[in-house]
């Protein structure tokens, strides 16, 4: 009986422990952005106290309001918005494509494209800025909205064919080959049968997609130097020269901007979680 | 002519895959991804090579000039800056995101009651942009009203301001960065543990194994696939840092990256150094992924 109860203390003990820990890590991961957020909602004066207050004694939304007053801010954003949407739709478009015919047909050269893809998401992304900077100005796409979008798409494109591989892998393939049977095309097949069961699997890539190309910041920084095409990205960091001592202003620019990100990741973290681990597990 | 046999048995081949239509589809297929991949990627990077042989600028070829590039380059002291800082940076900040997300890896590789509140935990820093953690992180060590500065210098460890001494700087950057990316470590590892049957525990426990050996015996060794994939992946991702460095500092802190950018985009004299570089980071990148794939044989089989 008393070793019984030691024991079960012991295990009780390892529990208590073990939470402790899990609300340590969790408080650690979020302490940062619930700090800001603070610092977004409280008075200027609140904010240069010394020693600094824990909770906010009056909240207020005057640092909000300054940041919406903002007409370059609601340019950033909406051009930041248009930036990470054609990227992400463009490389849906192609990326599902070569994703099917990787995840489904047999070819000869399938590993040297999945190698080549790999490739480039281990690629530095500065090393290509130089001689890109060249050719856009050639081409005279500098300060465009495509200036950081080819750059971007390039970069995501293997990160959304990887996530699809894996997706379209796990689909039955019976149902192919029954539309087969029944005179479907190979690209039938995947537009009546594969897409509509891949929704989802689609839909989790699209919001890594979007993240990705939403929080680029080398091309844009490099390309953009025009305030309207800049995206957030690049137009927050600057805000530290623009509101030199208002920083409830920077604060709140940058909650604005992580805000749908944390709702996104809130919304479809189990989703999001098997489509980072799943290509990195069985590559 | 001793080749000409298996010269033709290659086109019979090449003529057997392209001729058979499924195969064909699926180049067709693959053909898009491939050639924006190519000419976006692959080829700009042939040409900062071929460029940084050349006394160019952002308007033409130049003059010839041999290796001169580099050599100024390993003379350029913003350069050498660059490179400490970056070996740095990636080599102490991948350290402790490997060790604390191994740790938190084998700590929640369990069923427990809020697992999917530590998940999203997990997930929100990794969502962030990293110049607006970089952003956040500066409020925070901001002299006037920054807290981490208050609380360091309340407890008398620090006495200057953080954001103008490149050392705090470099330590701060550290921290952002191991703050930000090790719970995704974590997550890449834990998906490896996952993998490991619960059963190759059980019999080492009926035959007696400690907790230890069970450690290094069992988990190690099956988990070494996704160590080197998440080590690999982390390196090469720190090794590019550019945005943190950029947003935290003022624009001070230097790293490989920074340096490239400001030859491109600010002072465009150095546009021949900033190119040579660029190739240096790109030959240096490539040099590590092939000692992790090839000297600790990483695997990099994408068959099932």
């Amino acid at each position: 009986m008393a070793a019984a109860s030691a024991s079960e203390s012991r295990v009780n003990l390892n529990m208590l422990l073990f939470y402790v820990f899990l609300i340590l890590f969790v408080l650690v991961s979020v302490a940062p952005l619930l700090w800001v957020f603070k610092m977004s909602i409280i008075t200027k004066s609140e904010l240069f106290a010394s020693p600094p207050t824990i909770l906010p004694n009056s909240p207020t939304g005057a640092s909000y309001g300054t940041i919406f007053g903002d007409s370059s801010f609601q340019r950033a954003l909406i051009n930041s918005t248009i930036i990470a949407g054609v990227t992400t739709v463009i490389c849906l478009f192609f990326g599902s494509i070569a994703a099917y015919a990787i995840a489904r047909l047999r070819f000869r050269f399938k590993s040297i494209v999945m190698t080549l893809i790999l490739a480039i998401s281990f690629f530095p992304h500065v090393a290509i800025i130089a001689p890109l900077f060249i050719q856009f100005r050639q081409i005279g796409i500098i300060d465009t909205y495509w200036a950081a979008i080819v750059p971007d798409i390039v970069f995501a494109l293997p990160l959304t064919i990887w996530i699809l591989v894996s997706f379209f892998r796990e689909l039955p393939v019976d149902l192919e080959e029954a539309a087969k049977v029944d005179g479907a095309t190979t690209i039938q097949a995947f537009r009546k049968v594969i897409v509509p069961l891949a929704a989802p699997g689609v839909f989790t890539t699209a919001i890594l997609t979007f993240i990705f190309a939403w929080n680029e910041f080398l091309f844009a920084n490099t390309f953009l130097f025009d305030d309207r095409t800049q995206p957030v990205t690049v137009v927050i960091p600057n805000f530290a020269t623009v509101y030199t001592v208002d920083y409830g202003a920077q604060a709140a620019a940058a909650v604005v901007v992580t805000v749908p990100l944390v709702i996104l990741v809130l919304l479809f973290q189990r989703r999001i979680v098997s489509g980072l681990t799943a290509g990195a597990v069985k590559g | 002519m001793t080749t000409a046999p298996t010269e033709r048995k290659k086109r019979g081949a090449l003529r057997e895959e392209f001729g058979n239509p499924e195969r064909r589809t699926a180049y067709y297929m693959i053909l898009p991804a491939l050639f924006i991949i190519l000419v976006v990627a692959f080829y700009p990077i042939a040409y900062s090579f071929y460029l940084s042989f050349f006394q160019a600028n952002v308007n033409n070829v130049g003059n010839f000039v041999g290796l001169q590039n580099y050599v100024s380059m390993f003379q350029n002291s913003e350069f050498l800056d660059g490179l400490r800082n970056t070996v740095i940076f990636t080599g102490v900040s991948v350290f402790f995101e490997f060790m604390i997300g191994l740790t938190i890896a084998l700590a929640i590789n369990r069923a427990f009651r809020g697992r999917g509140l530590v998940r999203a935990a997990i997930l929100v820093p990794w969502a962030f942009p990293t110049v607006i953690s970089a952003v956040m992180w500066r409020l925070m060590f901001q002299d006037q009203v920054g807290i981490i500065q208050y609380v360091a210098s309340a407890l008398n460890i620090i006495s200057q301001p953080i954001l103008s001494d490149q050392t705090l700087l470099l330590i701060g950057a550290i921290m952002v960065d191991t703050w930000k990316t090790t719970p995704f470590m974590a997550l890449l590892l834990l998906a490896g543990l996952q993998t490991i049957p619960g059963d190759v525990y059980e019999a080492a426990k009926v035959d007696g194994a400690s907790v230890m050996q069970r450690f290094f015996r069992i988990t190690l060794p099956l988990l070494k696939p996704a160590i080197l994939v998440a080590v690999l992946f982390r390196t090469l991702d720190a090794y590019r840092i550019y945005d943190l460095f950029w947003a935290m500092s003022n624009r001070e802190l230097e790293s490989l990256s920074t340096f490239v950018y400001k030859a491109v985009r600010i002072s465009q004299l150095n546009f021949p150094i900033g190119n040579a570089a660029s190739v240096f980071i790109f030959l240096t990148a490539f040099l590590l992924a092939l000692f992790f794939i090839k000297g600790l044989g990483m695997q990099t089989s994408t068959e099932e």
